[in-house]
């Protein structure tokens, strides 16, 4: 078998047989998206059901662990699943190999830089004393 | 992605007949752009606002009622971005569906593409009946 110059695309990977790696992004985009089904109704759930919106009832609300730890993993599965849909369209619009890794890093970066500063102004409302 | 003869690459955006298929595709992408972006950016600020203390919250707070010419422009956007919610949640569920395998008969597949912009128009209005229903 001659995979000179002249070898399509196609021809190069024909035969390999399958990596076993091509189905982790779709299926991993899945599964923040079912996730993210629960998180998402559960957040404007529990923004209806609060009293009020006011700084204090808020934040009596993220200081207990049925407010901070599901709107955690709020943010940790919205900024995956966000950036993993943006990578998606990018993928479909941008076809210059070199801008298209580029944009993803960037919006990696992007999203990881999110994450962490919701994560830390989340964990800085729960572990502030009340009286502070 | 380099090709000696270029063939025609997906999305194919100026050759389909609009549908509520094709309408509800292109919306996920839309919508789901929309809320990473502006959601995401609005809820990042509003942690970082109550975190911040009563007067970095009362500039948010303030942002929320920001009124121009009588008419309150970021109410409106955050409906607008509970709407996009909706749609995508809806949407979403849709494709889990089509993965499947299941749905694709024409007339099936038309009437929960056509579904899933009623649900989200209804759920919008819901959410926001019950949340400024919260404010008073």
């Amino acid at each position: 078998m001659s995979l000179g110059e002249s070898a399509t695309p196609l021809g190069k990977v024909e035969g390999l047989g399958s990596s076993h790696h091509g189905g982790h992004h779709w299926l991993e985009e899945r599964f923040t998206s079912v996730a993210l089904l629960l998180l998402s109704l559960w957040l404007i759930f529990s923004l209806i059901m609060l009293p009020a919106l006011d700084r204090q009832m808020l934040g009596e609300w993220l200081r207990s662990a049925w407010g901070a730890v599901p709107m955690a993993l709020f943010i940790l599965t919205a900024f995956k699943h966000g950036v993993d849909g943006l990578k998606v369209a990018v993928d479909d619009y941008l076809h210059d190999e070199g801008n298209r890794v580029a944009i993803h890093f960037a919006l990696d970066m992007a999203g990881i830089a999110g994450a962490a500063a919701s994560l830390f102004a989340l964990a800085r409302i729960a572990f502030t004393p009340v009286a502070a | 992605m380099s090709s000696p003869n270029p063939r025609p690459l997906s999305p194919h955006l100026t050759i389909w007949r609009w549908g509520p298929g094709m309408l509800v595709s292109i919306l996920h992408r839309l919508t789901g752009g929309a809320i990473t972006v502006v959601g995401l950016a609005i809820l990042g600020w509003w942690l970082a606002a109550i975190a911040g203390g009563d007067e970095s919250y009362a500039k948010f707070a303030s942002f929320v009622r920001f009124e121009w010419l009588g008419v309150p422009w970021v109410l409106i956007l955050l409906a607008a971005l509970t709407w996009a919610f909706w749609q995508h949640f809806f949407s979403g569920v849709r494709h889990i569906v089509l993965d499947t395998g299941a749905g694709y008969e024409l007339k099936v597949n038309k009437f929960w593409a056509v579904m899933t912009l009623a649900g989200s128009l209804f759920a919008t209005a819901l959410t926001w009946f019950f949340l400024l229903g919260v404010g008073q």
